[in-house]
């Protein structure tokens, strides 16, 4: 159940400069608790203190935003790629 | 590249970039969010000195560009790009005014913004001049037409290269607009929050200047001068109320801050003013939010004809949302009829001939007057900022016909007297 994530670069000091990496996870919820088991301290930056996805904060799932999905909840599938980017960009 | 060879100017008076969240600081470098919260990053300002150094004076003996606000902008050098951006037409709009049953109507006339003809001349010129300053040599942007054509030109100008990505279904103007220049164009499958997102990705492994990405701090502060410039050319006075487009949200939330600003200092008496925004029916998170009284943006797919406003997942939604609930303006939206309609009233009224932008505003500000929205005394303005000639498409279908005509006299009087009773049926249809 690997998944290809996408790491915006304000995060890479937590994953070695590495703008991608692979973990496993059958849901959003679950991936961010694996990525903070291999990169202590991750999670927090990405969530809130309530554990909810912060606001300025966007995921997708092959290239969905999981706000069209189930959100959090969005199911995960093996070889799914997902990206983290910040929100504020553009306009 | 080195600052080395520049000069460092006194009047800078920029400190540094500060998140808009959680208030952390930042250097003033090419970094646009917050690593801690994800919040956007701004630029902060050491007001008590600028109130010191800046008074009307010596803004009135600036240039006629948007440099003569120079102080209240990112910028760290004298190497400034000035293109003669800025400092556009504020009209008083009677005859559109009579037609909406108000009284005192200004359009604020960016439609004639050089040097490619939108408001997005004004973030660029303050962008590219950082982006020099922090040492880029390609500038890039993730563009809904407007933004591309203005990175393109002033990149030329300036000897930078450049790379700008489009939605690859826009307008042919558009299109056209940002070749002639000669930058590469990428032309992405995908509606604007796509190519936003890729710009995003693309931004973090290339060493580009985004403009509208890592250099957003600078950027989104060019729009600031559309607030500086009203105050100024309404005699040094606020107005009662503005009405403006609403895409990323960006372009309202600044004029607020410029006129925040100029209180701030003392350069304008502090006074309410109300925000009103403006965004298409295919396309309105924001003014969703506005009306199911949410203080969240719930993205949207965008299907418009108003393209250089469609963007659904609005960066600075939630602070635009703030604002217009702050300031007791509204949030309203209006359908592609009404937009071309608003485009044609513009025009027929005032001369002036805006894009889709501009023509969701004017049908907004149409909307908000009908509805008693609109106090009749208050001053108002109108921010017009795109050009009507990029988007042909839009109201092609929509508008008269040239009478064909041979070059003889008679055959000039038959079709004058053809179009006079055309004319009348009109006329008559109308008042039926």
């Amino acid at each position: 159940m690997s998944v290809k994530v996408l790491i915006p670069t304000p995060l890479q000091q937590f994953t070695a400069n590495q703008a991608t990496v692979e973990v496993d996870g059958a849901t959003i919820t679950e991936l961010l608790d694996k990525l903070d088991t291999s990169f202590p301290g991750i999670k927090a930056r990405l969530c809130d203190d309530e554990g909810k996805l912060r606001r300025f904060v966007n995921f997708y799932v092959n290239s969905e935003d999981i706000r069209f999905l189930d959100g959090a909840n969005t199911s995960l599938n093996s070889g799914d790629e997902v990206s983290i980017v910040p929100a504020v960009a553009g306009g | 590249m080195t600052l080395a060879t520049q000069t460092r100017s006194t009047a800078a008076a920029f400190s540094g970039l500060k998140c808009k969240e959680c208030g952390a600081e930042y250097e003033a470098k090419a970094v646009h969010v917050c690593e801690f919260c994800f919040g956007p990053l701004e630029v902060a300002y050491d007001y008590a000195h600028l109130s010191k150094v800046v008074t009307r004076q010596t803004i009135e003996a600036g240039p006629k560009s948007i440099w003569r606000y120079r102080s209240f902008l990112p910028v760290a050098t004298d190497n400034l790009i000035d293109v003669g951006t800025g400092f556009t037409p504020l009209l008083k709009a009677n005859r559109l005014a009579r037609r909406l049953g108000i009284k005192n109507l200004y359009i604020k006339n960016d439609a004639v913004n050089m040097p490619t003809l939108s408001f997005k001349d004004r973030v660029v010129s303050v962008a590219l001049t950082r982006a020099r300053e922090l040492g880029f040599t390609t500038v890039s942007c993730a563009s809904t037409g407007n933004l591309a054509n203005s990175t393109a030109a002033i990149a030329a100008h300036a000897g930078l290269e450049c790379c700008v990505f489009i939605p690859s279904d826009l307008e042919a103007g558009k299109v056209l607009g940002t070749l002639i220049y000669g930058p590469t164009v990428m032309a992405v499958h995908g509606n604007y929050d796509q190519v936003n997102r890729l710009c995003s990705e693309v931004a973090n492994t290339h060493g580009w200047g985004f403009v509208n990405i890592n250099l957003r701090p600078y950027y989104s502060e060019g729009s600031k001068t559309l607030g500086y410039e009203v105050i100024e050319q309404l005699g040094w006075q606020l107005p009662d109320h503005i009405v403006a487009p609403l895409a990323s949200g960006s372009l309202f939330t600044k004029i607020y801050k410029g006129f925040q600003e100029f209180a701030k200092v003392g350069l304008v008496e502090e006074k309410a003013v109300r925000f009103s925004g403006a965004q298409a029916d295919g396309c309105s998170p924001i003014a969703q939010a506005y009306r199911e009284d949410r203080d969240f943006i719930t993205p949207v797919k965008p299907n418009t004809i108003a393209k250089s406003i469609a963007i659904g997942n609005p960066a600075d939604g939630v602070y635009a949302l703030d604002i217009a609930r702050k300031t007791n303006g509204n949030i309203e939206s209006v359908n592609d009829q009404e937009i071309v309609e608003g485009i044609k009233l513009l025009a027929e009224t005032e001369g002036i001939f805006t894009e889709t932008a501009g023509g969701t505003t004017i049908a907004v500000l149409k909307k908000l007057a009908e509805a008693g929205k609109i106090n009749p005394d208050e001053t108002t303005v109108a921010y017009i900022t795109g050009n009507g000639l990029k988007t042909q498409e839009a109201v092609q279908g929509y508008i008269g016909e040239p009478l064909t005509i041979e070059p003889k006299l008679e055959s000039f009087e038959r079709a004058l007297e053809r179009a006079q009773t055309l004319g009348r049926l009109e006329w008559q249809q109308v008042t039926v």
